[in-house]
């Protein structure tokens, strides 16, 4: 799960972590008041205006503005709050701004890149840092990876000393800034920790010309397995940031992801849906959408899943393709009639059922009047719901 | 011969009294596995699947009265971290996690503790084991497979299904099926299951299913072109994943440029593994490759 960097900052507040500071308005009618109170509670001048979406790459995209003083800074929300950004992590079509942040603004000295998250190969947290701060890591770790230094955290322990010591040795920190740089990693890491997160990124950590070491950005990831005990975190969830129809899908418990294609497709189990995606771009088709039904397909299940999927008016044709295990085909297939009978299919539907009672599901099929395509197996599926998607 | 669980293996299901965790252990005892007990805290002295199988409060416990050597965890995934770290406790060989939404930080101390005392750890998010015709310890449709020489390791529930039907629809039966699960940080990995099927006997050619996300699979693939003498076959799912979104599966995401179906791919097809474009060639493959 993700939240806003606002969000984010209040989070590391919490555990004492220096944060460049500030407030959010979302009408720009708060806008000139919240200045003041910036201006006012964390003795600023200046400031940075900043559009608060769930997307990287603000600024560049023109959604993170230094103002130089009031008047600038109410100039600059006016531009963010409500403009429709586009980074290269929000695609094309970009995301609206409903809320900015208003902050103070530092003398910064110099720019780091601190961030935590899961090292899967080696099965610990890995706490990485590096001087080449404020701009793209990736290029960063692609072309010059020695600069960046990383250590790992043993599942039963936390960051302790000598790592802490070896992360600020290794940004050329010494005597009260890596007495400083060594107590906030350390804080860093137990927040990582105690909150579940999978990603702690600070982008960039800064140095201040009067010596001080501030977090100026935050962004933090979360477990969604584990949001049953961070009920806060879960308090912090901001919908409007996510896509309707994978909203909509949720709460069907279907697991739902929208693609461009027009082949629509509906499975069970994430790793057949996906083999299911390629199969279909491998016959000539494009997939219009991830579905994984789960587990417990019934025939409620499959009418939900049919109703999300036709609302996606590019589908030309939908795949069913179900192998059953714990999953009755025959349950599959009542569902299927019934979902034509009552929503009266615009699309044709070409359908696989495999493995436990599909015997059962192909006759009560072909008994049945709705107007369906069967396939005997995976590729012969795939070769029918393009070539249906490509005549219609 | 076979790997992980036969005829001889021990079961005890933990969490036996929910719903999940009956069902599944009627199924697998129709199969033909070795029930011999069951866990709930605070229903021990209980007899489930009506009166047939005793319940101990704790893994310590059953361990002690029935001698068991595996157990198969089906409890709630705020509990699953716990029932893996209490089972290894207990030493337990072989573990099999079939919860889904084991908090990964959990899953980062359960998997310390499996791997200090060198227990076997299946899962967690996965159908589970089947040794074909004589142990099932998992949630797959038994009737499936059939008895061969073709051993089938997958990341994936319902993708092991569709290759071990594949392999079947083209005469190929399979020593053991299993389903290793798609999350960031799992028990036995793709490495040493094959590894494993290497040291048997009985298998004379491996199916491997991987998908997007983290780097099982091409470790996996560089250590089998210098250790494995048997032919693999190899398919990744999520060709057509879009970057950065998560899948179903939580370690099905592509972060990483190595990340992706076509480099795990590319570097599988680099290490001598029989690559599938399509999802639906893995049986033909595996068959033109056995006959030959």
């Amino acid at each position: 799960m993700k939240i806003h960097e606002y969000q984010a900052k209040k989070i590391l507040k919490n555990y004492l972590i220096p944060i460049q500071d500030g407030y959010t308005i979302e009408r720009i009618e708060d806008a000139p008041e919240i200045i003041e109170k910036v201006k006012t509670n964390f003795k600023t001048n200046d400031f940075i205006v900043k559009a608060q979406i769930h997307a990287g790459g603000r600024g560049k995209g023109g959604g993170v503005k230094y103002s130089k003083d009031s008047l600038s800074a109410l100039e600059n929300c006016k531009k963010i709050l409500g403009m429709n950004l586009v980074t290269h992590q929000t695609g094309p079509e970009g995301k609206k701004v409903n809320k900015v942040l208003i902050t103070e603004a530092y003398d910064i000295k110099k720019e780091y890149y601190v961030a935590i998250t899961l090292d899967r190969a080696k099965k610990k947290d890995v706490f990485m840092v590096s001087s080449e701060g404020g701009v793209n890591i990736e290029d960063v770790a692609k072309n010059s990876p020695e600069k960046i230094i990383k250590v790992w955290i043993d599942p039963m322990k936390t960051l302790d000393d000598s790592q802490a010591t070896k992360l600020g040795d290794g940004l050329g920190f010494a005597g009260d800034l890596l007495v400083s740089s060594n107590d906030i990693f350390k804080k860093l890491y137990k927040c990582y920790q105690e909150m579940d997160c999978t990603i702690l990124e600070v982008n960039p950590l800064i140095t201040t010309t009067d010596n001080r070491i501030i977090a100026l950005d935050a962004k933090l990831n979360f477990d969604g397995n584990s949001l049953f005990r961070q009920q806060d975190i879960l308090d912090m969830r901001d919908i409007t940031e996510e896509d309707p129809m994978e909203l909509e899908a949720n709460q069907y418990n279907l697991n739902y992801i929208k693609l461009e294609g027009n082949v629509g497709c509906m499975v069970n189990g994430a790793g057949l849906a996906m083999a299911t995606m390629d199969i279909i771009k491998i016959s000539g088709g494009e997939p219009a959408n991830f579905l994984d039904v789960g587990g417990a397909a019934n025939a409620e299940t499959i009418k939900n899943g049919f109703k999300i999927i036709l609302k996606d008016k590019n589908v030309k044709a939908v795949l069913i393709n179900i192998f059953g295990g714990i999953v009755r085909c025959d349950r599959v297939a009542d569902g299927v009639v019934e979902a034509v009978n009552e929503l009266g299919l615009s699309v044709p539907v070409v359908v696989r059922l495999e493995g436990t009672n599909a015997d059962i599901a192909k006759q009560t099929l072909s008994n049945s009047n709705v107007k369906i395509i069967s396939a005997s197996d995976l590729g012969d599926a795939a070769k029918k719901v393009v070539n249906q998607a490509i005549k219609s | 011969m076979s790997i992980i669980v036969n005829k001889n293996t021990k079961v005890i299901v933990q969490g036996i009294t929910g719903s999940e965790g009956s069902f599944h252990a009627n199924q697998m005892i129709e199969y033909g596995t070795k029930i011999v007990g069951g866990v709930t805290p605070g229903k021990g002295g209980q007899k489930a699947l009506d009166g047939t199988i005793p319940v101990y409060n704790s893994m310590r416990e059953a361990k002690i009265e029935t001698d068991a050597n595996a157990s198969i965890i089906f409890v709630p995934p705020r509990f699953a971290g716990d029932a893996i770290i209490e089972a290894a406790n207990a030493n337990i060989e072989t573990i099999v996690c079939i919860s889904e939404g084991i908090p990964i930080r959990d899953m980062l101390k359960a998997k310390e503790i499996v791997d200090e005392k060198g227990i076997t750890l299946i899962g967690p998010n996965c159908p589970g084991i089947i040794t074909v015709d004589e142990c099932k310890l998992g949630i797959m449709p038994g009737f499936i497979a059939k008895k061969g020489s073709i051993g089938v390791i997958s990341k994936s529930g319902t993708l092991t299904y569709e290759a071990i039907a594949q392999l079947v629809m083209n005469g190929l039966g399979q020593t053991t099926a299993l389903g290793i699960g798609g999350d960031p940080i799992i028990g036995t990995d793709m490495k040493s299951a094959i590894e494993l099927f290497e040291n048997d006997p009985d298998t004379e050619g491996i199916v491997v299913i991987g998908e997007i996300g983290g780097t099982m699979e091409t470790e996996a693939a560089y250590w089998a072109q210098s250790h494995c003498s048997k032919p693999i076959v190899g398919f990744i799912a999520g060709k057509t994943a879009p970057p950065g979104r998560r899948m179903g599966h939580a370690g099905a995401i592509v972060s990483g440029g190595e990340e992706t179906a076509e480099a795990k791919m590319r570097i599988m097809d680099e290490c001598g593994i029989n690559v599938c474009e399509s999802p639906s060639e893995i049986g033909i493959t595996m068959k033109n490759i056995i006959n030959k």
